[in-house]
């Protein structure tokens, strides 16, 4: 598994994506946060860093399915699938290893955004008056949002040799179990609740607050882990 | 019970000639069908290799090779029969499988963005290697498939030729028991063809070796026993000499003479199987040698000279040809 990872992780770097990955989301979120009157901080007044943990999904809905698209849907179309099939590897070391690459070049893209914290920590009036709790719990609900995302790509990507399709219908699912549910729910009366819960943004939203509730992370955790027992079960369907 | 004790102790002795024999034996191949969807790709074959064999494995585009050997590296499940890799089960057990095989599929699927030498340390890894072993390993491979030049280059700059090393170096690195090469000199130029073969040859000593091709002259070059395989069913399998024997029995005699002679009288003579006539040129087929005395009777008798009187080489070209073309003939 370590060894797939590293050569996934390897790739990325070893070409344009990684750096258009990490330039493109540090970019888009700077200009949001620091520059565009509509929702920069310094224009806001408040020393918080609502913008990045509001507007970081939306861009990892693009950006995300961007990374994992290729994962398996390159390799089949290359045949090169065949080749690591037929190694002494598991399918799970296959997935796991694609999953762990793509979520690490996220988190690698997502870090430097620390910066936005100690600077406008140091803005606040006082010095170091931003609510630290709340960007912890914003940040650990981030990373989980980004490894539903990355699941999800992986998943899409063995749908179909075609990147496109596989990026496409990536964006898609991870469009709707973002806000999706939240949307379904102002339909369903009383049961609005219950398909709250279904969605990440229920739990995201929660985590913002600064509470690290189990609950959510186990949400996260098993939403993760689900798409990564079909996309194993994808894999393994040559054997049927 | 006096009855069946005889009976039980045959039973015995044959169970244990079989899992004898199957020690000995690198790959097994019993009554194994692959079907998709309705088509049938595999039909029922059985066969088994010895250690230490080279076979080519030999049929038309479509007749089953690659399934087969997909079958063999534990990639695809039979839809029944069972093969074994050094006793091996592909099915139940693939992790011991993959470790013994080394693997080369059709078109050589490398990823292109990788350097040659990073890649074949990447699959030493897979093969979790120890650690201290895995730059000498990789610099072995280098060497043995003379990718010395081109080990610190990109794989999509490299020519096919090159990739078909790397490909076969792939496949070595792990020093496998059983070496399985689909299709190993596809789309090479002749010369790359000559060095690929001189490579396999080289590499294949003290291997079991299974090459699947469709182009016989590779056959003779490198294999010591060949399996003809065609619409998924062995037609032939055989050591290359007794299959090139066996064809020249029947014997093609090319005649020509300088005046007239009808088909009918040729075909009178005896031990003629059959006649055809091309511009003046006879092709006769026969069984046996006498009828080149035949021949020349004939041409005494009709006081006519024989302008030529040639045997036809028997290649394993018309072996082939003669082999996987039954079907359609009818």
């Amino acid at each position: 598994m370590i060894q797939i990872f590293l050569k996934e992780f390897n790739g990325y770097l070893h070409s344009l994506i990684a750096y258009l990955v990490i330039g493109v989301f540090l970019t888009g979120m700077g200009l949001l946060i620091w520059v565009f009157p509509e929702t920069s901080v310094l224009d806001y007044g408040y020393a918080d860093l609502d913008t990045l943990f509001s507007m970081g999904p939306f861009v990892f809905i693009f950006l995300i399915p961007a990374i994992t698209m290729k994962s398996f849907a390159e390799e089949k179309k290359l045949g090169t699938l065949e080749l690591l099939l037929t190694k002494p590897v598991t399918d799970w070391d296959i997935v796991l290893g694609k999953f762990l690459a793509s979520f690490a070049l996220v988190l690698v893209a997502l870090l430097p955004t620390l910066i936005y914290y100690f600077s406008v920590s140091k803005l606040g009036n006082p010095v170091g008056n931003i609510d630290t709790a709340s960007v912890v719990g914003s940040y650990v609900g981030l990373s989980l949002l980004a490894s539903i995302f990355c699941a999800i790509g992986i998943l899409t990507s063995t749908f179909s040799t075609n990147q496109i399709v596989s990026f496409l219908l990536a964006a898609f699912f991870c469009f709707l179990f973002y806000t999706g549910f939240d949307s379904v729910s102002t339909f369903a009366g009383s049961y609005a609740l219950l398909i709250k819960q279904f969605g990440i943004l229920y739990h995201y939203e929660s985590l913002s607050k600064g509470l690290i509730d189990s609950r959510n992370v186990i949400y996260a955790l098993s939403l993760t882990s689900f798409f990564l027992l079909v996309t194993k079960t994808v894999v393994s369907s040559r054997l049927w | 019970m006096a009855i069946n004790r005889p009976v039980l102790s045959k039973v015995s002795k044959s169970t244990f000639k079989t899992i004898f024999a199957l020690f000995k034996m690198s790959l097994t191949v019993s009554n194994l069908t692959k079907q998709y969807g309705h088509q049938l790709a595999v039909d029922n074959i059985s066969f088994s290799i010895q250690k230490g064999e080279i076979v080519g494995f030999l049929g038309p585009n479509g007749a089953g090779k690659s399934t087969t050997m997909k079958i063999a590296t534990s990639y695809l499940p039979p839809t029944s029969g069972c093969v074994l890799v050094n006793g091996y089960n592909v099915v139940e057990q693939p992790m011991e499988v993959k470790k013994i095989i080394g693997y080369l599929p059709e078109h050589n699927p490398l990823y292109l963005d990788m350097y040659v030498h990073e890649y074949l340390a990447f699959v030493c890894g897979m093969y979790k290697l120890p650690k201290a072993e895995v730059k000498s390993r990789v610099k072995k491979m280098i060497d043995l498939c003379g990718l010395t030049k081109e080990q610190n280059k990109r794989i999509e700059s490299l020519s096919k030729g090159y990739r078909q090393r790397v490909g076969l170096a792939q496949a070595l690195i792990h020093n496998p028991e059983v070496l399985i090469l689909d299709e190993p000199t596809s789309g090479l130029d002749p010369n790359q063809i000559l060095e690929i073969r001189k490579l396999i040859k080289e590499i294949s000593q003290d291997k079991t070796v299974i090459l699947s091709t469709h182009i016989m002259q590779e056959v003779q070059a490198l294999c010591d026993r060949v399996i003809v395989i065609d619409q998924g069913q062995i037609v032939a399998d055989d050591l290359l000499v007794n299959l090139l024997k066996g064809k020249e029995r029947s014997v093609v005699l090319v005649v020509e003479w300088d005046g007239h002679v009808s088909i009918e009288d040729i075909k009178a003579l005896p031990g003629v199987a059959e006649v055809r006539m091309e511009d003046k040129r006879f092709y006769v087929t026969s069984l046996d040698d006498t009828v080149r005395a035949g021949l020349f009777q004939l041409s005494a008798e009709k006081n006519l000279s024989l302008l030529s009187l040639k045997q036809e080489e028997s290649s394993l070209e018309d072996i082939f040809k003669s082999l996987t073309t039954k079907g359609e003939a009818v």
